[in-house]
């Protein structure tokens, strides 16, 4: 055959093979990765699955065999328990109130942080004062200190000020760290000066420019840290624990020890309430982060930076 | 620095106010009320303070339960500082390379951060429960008696284990936002010189990644340090006995258990110490932090 013999053929053929093997090559790695994260996503949803499950079944089922894969049935009862049902020790305290009550912590403290912290980024973005760089420093030092390592003398000055089972008790001294102002401050520092100056020529004063102008900026900002902080309010433990000995204040995050302890002395422990509590305390931030996801990771990203 | 700027009045102070009164009382009285009473013994009684100078100090450093817990913390850290770091980077790896499914991937991975430590922790002390725990069995299977919350060992694993599941969405979400942001003319550049995709990710895009590990490492030290009192309250049900725990369990436990209040401050001001360093070492590190444009 003389076909064969045409150099330009047998090249464009060689071509045509090595890239046969380079897609088989690019589909057996695609193949990899894709197993990877299967196994990742297995590693990280199937406790979950297995707790949600397990949280429908009987307890006396799961103390003989184990924690559940499947449908007990139960749902509708065991949930309608934890939520409704007085418990604790003086039998006030129901599931609702302490949902009630993360979520005031969680608004509580994404909103508290968020306006005090605008406040005090605009202050020391945009004002030349005597003493602004020493309010920066000594905010900037809260950053370098966590609230767990001044657990005890936190709780005495709570405590001093009468404010022991309050939601200012909780939220305050949660809000004591400036992780807000420091993103706030890095995104007003990037707003372009001819704002500024365009807004004083239009005669606009400090505040007129504030609720005008970066306000209204900041917007996507706002929701980013909002959501991350809503969270993280939400997830608050050692504090609310030590300081909440009100069961009517119990956040449900909270309630998650006190279900421990009544756990201990029981014969067959209430598995299923304990999980059922679990999911009812993972759900509402869970959502949150799935419906604002875009929001969530650039919070996250840019508040930790 | 902003060129055009507010003259000075009263309004940066009112504008600060909030902020500057919040942290005086809830953050600055505090700690000072801490380095304070690290240096006195008090007595629950009279209520009564006596300055004792560093003895506080030596007590807590020389006791061994506090050496022991110390030995703890620093092998629970790096242990779940590697594990979470190690298992996110493989999964955001994938995750960016992948070209179907990618944000259906993404987004069932990183919902685990929304999970409290102390649910975190609950979950876990059911699935090592002697009763009822699947893990238990798992590792009955292997031939390995887990005892959780008897054996210091095995509750130290269950506790580990627990501890860097939490923590493997934060991770992620940071190296896939580290990978996204390496520029594609530089992986195309590199995907030219150097066919192995093994090879292209450990000599190109692993370095690029350093300075997120880096910060990754840190913001690990600190959840490992101080987040997982959830993890470690939960999962020993409060009753510690023989198992191993933090030292910010044990400043908690010598504090509102013990009422050693001077042993427990001065731990607490070891530890502000060690947070201290560690953010310092942080800020050093995003000062030098390579930008890729």
């Amino acid at each position: 055959m003389t076909v064969t013999t045409d150099p330009a053929l047998a090249a464009s053929w060689s071509r045509a093979a090595a890239s046969a093997g380079a897609r088989r090559r690019r589909s057996r790695v695609q193949l990899y990765h894709h197993a990877v994260l299967i196994l990742g996503v297995l590693l990280m949803m199937a406790p979950l699955v297995v707790a949600f499950a397990s949280s429908t079944y009987d307890p006396v089922v799961i103390h003989s065999e184990g924690l559940q894969l499947g449908y007990g049935g139960e749902f509708a009862s065991t949930y309608g328990a934890v939520l409704f049902d007085r418990g604790g020790f003086t039998g006030e305290v129901t599931g609702v109130r302490m949902l009630w009550n993360s979520v005031i912590l969680g608004m509580g403290f994404a909103v508290g942080k968020i306006v005090i912290s605008m406040l005090a980024a605009y202050a020391i973005v945009y004002f030349r004062f005597p003493l602004g760089s020493l309010a920066f420093w000594i905010i900037f030092s809260t950053l370098l200190l966590p609230l767990e390592v001044r657990i005890l003398p936190s709780y005495e000055v709570v405590q001093s000020m009468g404010l022991l089972n309050t939601y200012t008790g909780l939220i305050l001294p949660l809000i004591a760290s400036a992780t807000g102002t420091f993103f706030f401050r890095q995104f007003f520092k990037s707003v372009p000066d001819e704002l500024l100056e365009a807004a004083r020529i239009d005669g606009a004063g400090p505040v007129r420019f504030f609720i005008d102008i970066l306000v209204p900026l900041s917007k996507t900002m706002m929701a980013a840290i909002f959501i991350i902080m809503f969270v993280v309010g939400w997830n608050q433990y050692l504090w609310p624990a030590l300081m909440t000995t009100d069961e009517g204040m119990f956040t449900i995050v909270r309630g998650i020890r006190q279900i421990l302890q009544v756990w201990i002395g029981a014969n067959i422990p209430d598995y299923n309430k304990a999980l059922a509590m679990a999911i009812l305390a993972m759900v509402p931030p869970a959502l949150i982060v799935l419906i604002f996801q875009r929001a969530f990771v650039k919070g996250l990203v840019e508040s930790e930076k | 620095m902003k060129k055009a700027l507010f003259g000075p009045s009263l309004t940066p102070y009112l504008l600060l106010l909030p902020q500057m009164a919040i942290v005086a009382i809830f953050f600055l009285w505090p700690s000072a009320e801490a380095v304070r009473s690290s240096f006195h013994i008090e007595d629950p009684f009279f209520g009564t303070a006596t300055f004792v100078g560093v003895d506080n100090y030596v007590d807590a450093v020389t006791n061994s339960t506090y050496a022991r817990s110390a030995r703890f913390t620093a092998l629970f850290t790096v242990v779940v500082a590697l594990f979470s770091l190690g298992i996110a980077l493989a999964l955001a790896v994938s995750a960016d390379a992948v070209l179907r499914g990618k944000s259906t991937y993404k987004t069932s991975l990183m919902w685990v951060y929304a999970i409290a430590p102390p649910v975190a922790g609950l979950m876990g002390s059911m699935f090592f429960d002697q009763h009822i725990g699947p893990l238990k069995e798992f590792a009955a299977w292997l031939g390995w008696d887990m005892r959780v919350g008897f054996d210091y060992f095995d509750t130290a694993v269950a506790m580990m284990t627990v501890a860097a599941w939490k923590q493997i969405p934060v991770n992620f979400i940071f190296f896939l936002s580290g990978l996204q942001g390496i520029p594609t003319s530089l992986r195309e550049a590199a995907s030219i010189d150097c066919r192995s995709p093994v090879r292209r990710f450990w000599t190109v895009v692993f370095p690029l990644l350093a300075p997120t590990s880096f910060f990754l490492l840190i913001i690990n030290i600190t959840y490992a340090f101080f987040e997982t009192f959830g993890v470690v309250d939960v999962m020993l049900k409060g009753e510690p006995g023989n198992n191993p725990v933090t030292l910010v369990y044990k400043v908690y436990l010598d504090g509102f258990r013990g009422q050693d209040l001077g042993g427990s401050s001065a731990q607490s001001v070891i530890l502000m110490a060690a947070v201290f360093l560690l953010t310092v070492i942080q800020f050093r590190l995003i000062e030098r932090r390579v930008h890729y444009t």
